[in-house]
C-alpha cells in the first residue's frame, strides 16, 4: 500500500514551477490541449466544408482552387505548416504587420489552433467531397428538377446525407486532431505532453509523468468516441443501414 | 381499333395554342465526336400524352432531361410554354419548378419523412407556407393512396410506394407538364401496375406528360402519340394507333417485335 502511496506521491508535490502541484501542472496541459482541439475542429470542420464542397461544384475556378487548396495542407507536414506560420509568415509580410503579428498575445496558441485546424480541414475536404459524389447523381437531379438552386441542393438534399456517411471517418479525423495537438509544443504551447515533459524534467520521474500523459490521452479519446457513437446512432436515417 | 376512344379529345390538343413543350432541331454532343441527340424536333400539347421509346442508350433520358434543362444542348430550341429554354436570361429553378419530373430510380430524399419530400421544394421553390405546403402534401398522398405513410422515411417503403411518392412529389408543385424516365423500370413486377394505375389517372384527368417508357400496354391505353428514338434521333413520331397498326421505319418494326414478344 506505501508503494502505491509513494508512487502516486509526485503528483501532489508542488512544482518546481511554483503555480501548484504537478497534477496541476498535468490538467493546465490537459486544458491548452482541449482548448487547441476545439478551434482546431471547428476550423476543420468550416474550412473542411466549404472546400469539401468545392471540389464537387461543376465550375473549374471552384475545383483548381480547393484542389491547390488540398494539395498544399496535405502534402506538407503539420510541424513544417506549423513552422512555416509561426516563424516564416510574419517574415514574408510587410514588416509592420509581421512585427504586430509577433506581438499578438498567444500567437503561439492561436497558430497552433488555426494551423492544426487548417491541416485537418483538407482532409476532412477530402472525405467530404467522396461522401457527396459517391451519392447518386439523381440525387442532385432531383432536386435540381423540383427547381432547387444548387445552394439550396446542397444544404437541403446532398450535405445532410453526405455528412453522415461521412461521420465515421470524421470521427477518427477528430481523433487524429486530438493526437496531433501536441505538436503545438514545438512553438512553445504547454499542452498536455508538454506539460508531462515539464514535470519529468524537474523530476526525473519518467514514468509517472508519462504514464500519466497516456492515460489521459486514452481516457479522452475514449470519451469523444462514445459521444461520436452517441451522435451517429442519433442522426442515422430509418430505414437505412448503420454500422452497431 | 377504336381511336375515338384511345383519343379522346386529340383534335382539340392540336389546335390549342402555344404547346406547353416544343424542341426544334435540338442536338447535343457529349465530345466532339460523339453525338447522342441529332435534330430532335417535336412538341407536346396541353393535355397530350406522349410515349417515348426505342433501344436503351438511344437518347431518350437525354432527350426529356433536355426539357428541363438538366442537360445542356448545343444546337436548336426548347421552349416551355413559350419560354425558351436555352436563353441565359431565363430563369431556370423557376422554370424547372414548372416541369414535374420522375425518375427511374425515385430519387426520394432519404433523410426526410415522406411528408417532407412532399414540402421541400414547395416551400424552398414555391415559398409557400407550412400549412398549406402540408395540405397539399397530404391531398396528394391521398391521392396515390399512401395517406398513412406521412411520417415513415424512404427507406421504410416498398419501391411501389416510392415511386408513388415520387409522383406525388412532383405534383406537389402544380406542374404544367410530367416527365417521366422510365418509372418502372427498377420496380419488381409486381408492382409495376400500382404505379402505371396512378399515372393512367393522371393522363386521363388532363395531364401533359411525356413518358419515356417501354410499357407498351400503358402506351396503347392513354398515349396520343408514340416517339421512337434510334441512335439519338427521332425515327417515327405517330399517333399511337399508327405506331402499333404499321409502324413505318424497319427499325421501330424490329423493336416492337422484340418488347411484345416477352
Ligand atoms: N454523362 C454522359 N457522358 C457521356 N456519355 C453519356 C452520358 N450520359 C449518357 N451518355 C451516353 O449517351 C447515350 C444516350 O444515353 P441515354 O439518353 O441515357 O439513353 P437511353 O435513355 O435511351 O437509354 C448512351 O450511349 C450513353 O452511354
Ligand atoms: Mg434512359
Amino acid at each position: 500500500m506505501d508503494k502505491v502511496v509513494d508512487w502516486f506521491s509526485i503528483f501532489w508535490q508542488e512544482s518546481a514551477e511554483g503555480t501548484g502541484t504537478y497534477a496541476y501542472t498535468l490538467l493546465l496541459g490537459l486544458q491548452l490541449t482541449l482548448e487547441i482541439s476545439v478551434i482546431a475542429a471547428v476550423v476543420a470542420f468550416v474550412m473542411g466544408s466549404i472546400v469539401g464542397v468545392c471540389r464537387t461544384l461543376p465550375s473549374p475556378l471552384a475545383r483548381r482552387l480547393s484542389g491547390g487548396y488540398v494539395e498544399f495542407f496535405r502534402n506538407i507536414p503539420l510541424l513544417v505548416q506549423l513552422f512555416l506560420w509561426y516563424f516564416v509568415l510574419p517574415e514574408l509580410l510587410p514588416r509592420d504587420i509581421g512585427m504586430w503579428l509577433k506581438q499578438v498575445p498567444y500567437s503561439n496558441f492561436y497558430t497552433a489552433a488555426f494551423g492544426l485546424g487548417l491541416f485537418t480541414s483538407a482532409r476532412v475536404a477530402v472525405q467530404l467531397s467522396a461522401a457527396i459524389t459517391s451519392m447518386p447523381r439523381g440525387q442532385k437531379l432531383a432536386a435540381t428538377a423540383l427547381g432547387l438552386t444548387t445552394r439550396q441542393s446542397y444544404t437541403s438534399v446532398l450535405l445532410p446525407m453526405a455528412y453522415r456517411i461521412v461521420f465515421p471517418p470524421l470521427t477518427s479525423e477528430l481523433l487524429n486532431l486530438i493526437k496531433n495537438s501536441s505538436v503545438a509544443l514545438t512553438i512553445g504551447v504547454a499542452e498536455l505532453t508538454q506539460s508531462a515533459r515539464n514535470m519529468d524534467s524537474y523530476t526525473f520521474q519518467t514514468f509517472q509523468a508519462f504514464t500519466a500523459a497516456t492515460l489521459i490521452y486514452l481516457a479522452l479519446n475514449i470519451l469523444v468516441t462514445m459521444v461520436m457513437r452517441r451522435i451517429e446512432h442519433g442522426v442515422a436515417v430509418p430505414g437505412m443501414l448503420v454500422a452497431k | 381499333m377504336n381511336t375515338a376512344a384511345t383519343t379522346p379529345n386529340s383534335a382539340a390538343k392540336q389546335s390549342s395554342g402555344v404547346p406547353v413543350i416544343e424542341m426544334i432541331g435540338v442536338s447535343k454532343w457529349y465530345t466532339p465526336e460523339f453525338q447522342v441527340l441529332d435534330s430532335c424536333s417535336t412538341s407536346v400539347q396541353k393535355g397530350e400524352v406522349v410515349v417515348v421509346c426505342g433501344p436503351s442508350g438511344s437518347g431518350k433520358s437525354t432527350l426529356i432531361k433536355c426539357v428541363n434543362a438538366l442537360e445542356p444542348f448545343q444546337q436548336g430550341d426548347i421552349f416551355v410554354e413559350g419560354v425558351k429554354v436555352n436563353d441565359r436570361a431565363t430563369d431556370l429553378p423557376k422554370l424547372r419548378s414548372r416541369i414535374g419530373m420522375v425518375f427511374q430510380n425515385f430519387e426520394l430524399f432519404p433523410h426526410l419523412t415522406i411528408m417532407e419530400n412532399l414540402t421541400l421544394a414547395q416551400r424552398k421553390v414555391l415559398k409557400r407556407g407550412k400549412d398549406e405546403a402540408d395540405a397539399k402534401a397530404r391531398k396528394l398522398l391521398q391521392r396515390v393512396g399512401l395517406s398513412d405513410q406521412a411520417p415513415k422515411y424512404p427507406g421504410q417503403l416498398s419501391g411501389g410506394q416510392q415511386q408513388r411518392v415520387a409522383i406525388a412529389r412532383a405534383l406537389a408543385m402544380d406542374p404544367v407538364a410530367m416527365l417521366f424516365d422510365e418509372p418502372t423500370s427498377a420496380l419488381d413486377p409486381e408492382m409495376v401496375s400500382e404505379v402505371l394505375d396512378v399515372m393512367v389517372e393522371l393522363a386521363r384527368e388532363g395531364m401533359t406528360m411525356m413518358v419515356v417508357t417501354h410499357e407498351m400496354g400503358f402506351a396503347r391505353k392513354v398515349a396520343d402519340r408514340v416517339i421512337f428514338m434510334d441512335l439519338g434521333a427521332i425515327v417515327e413520331d405517330v399517333p399511337t394507333e399508327d405506331f402499333f397498326g404499321s409502324p413505318r421505319s424497319e427499325r421501330a418494326q424490329l423493336f416492337l417485335s422484340k418488347i411484345l414478344s416477352h
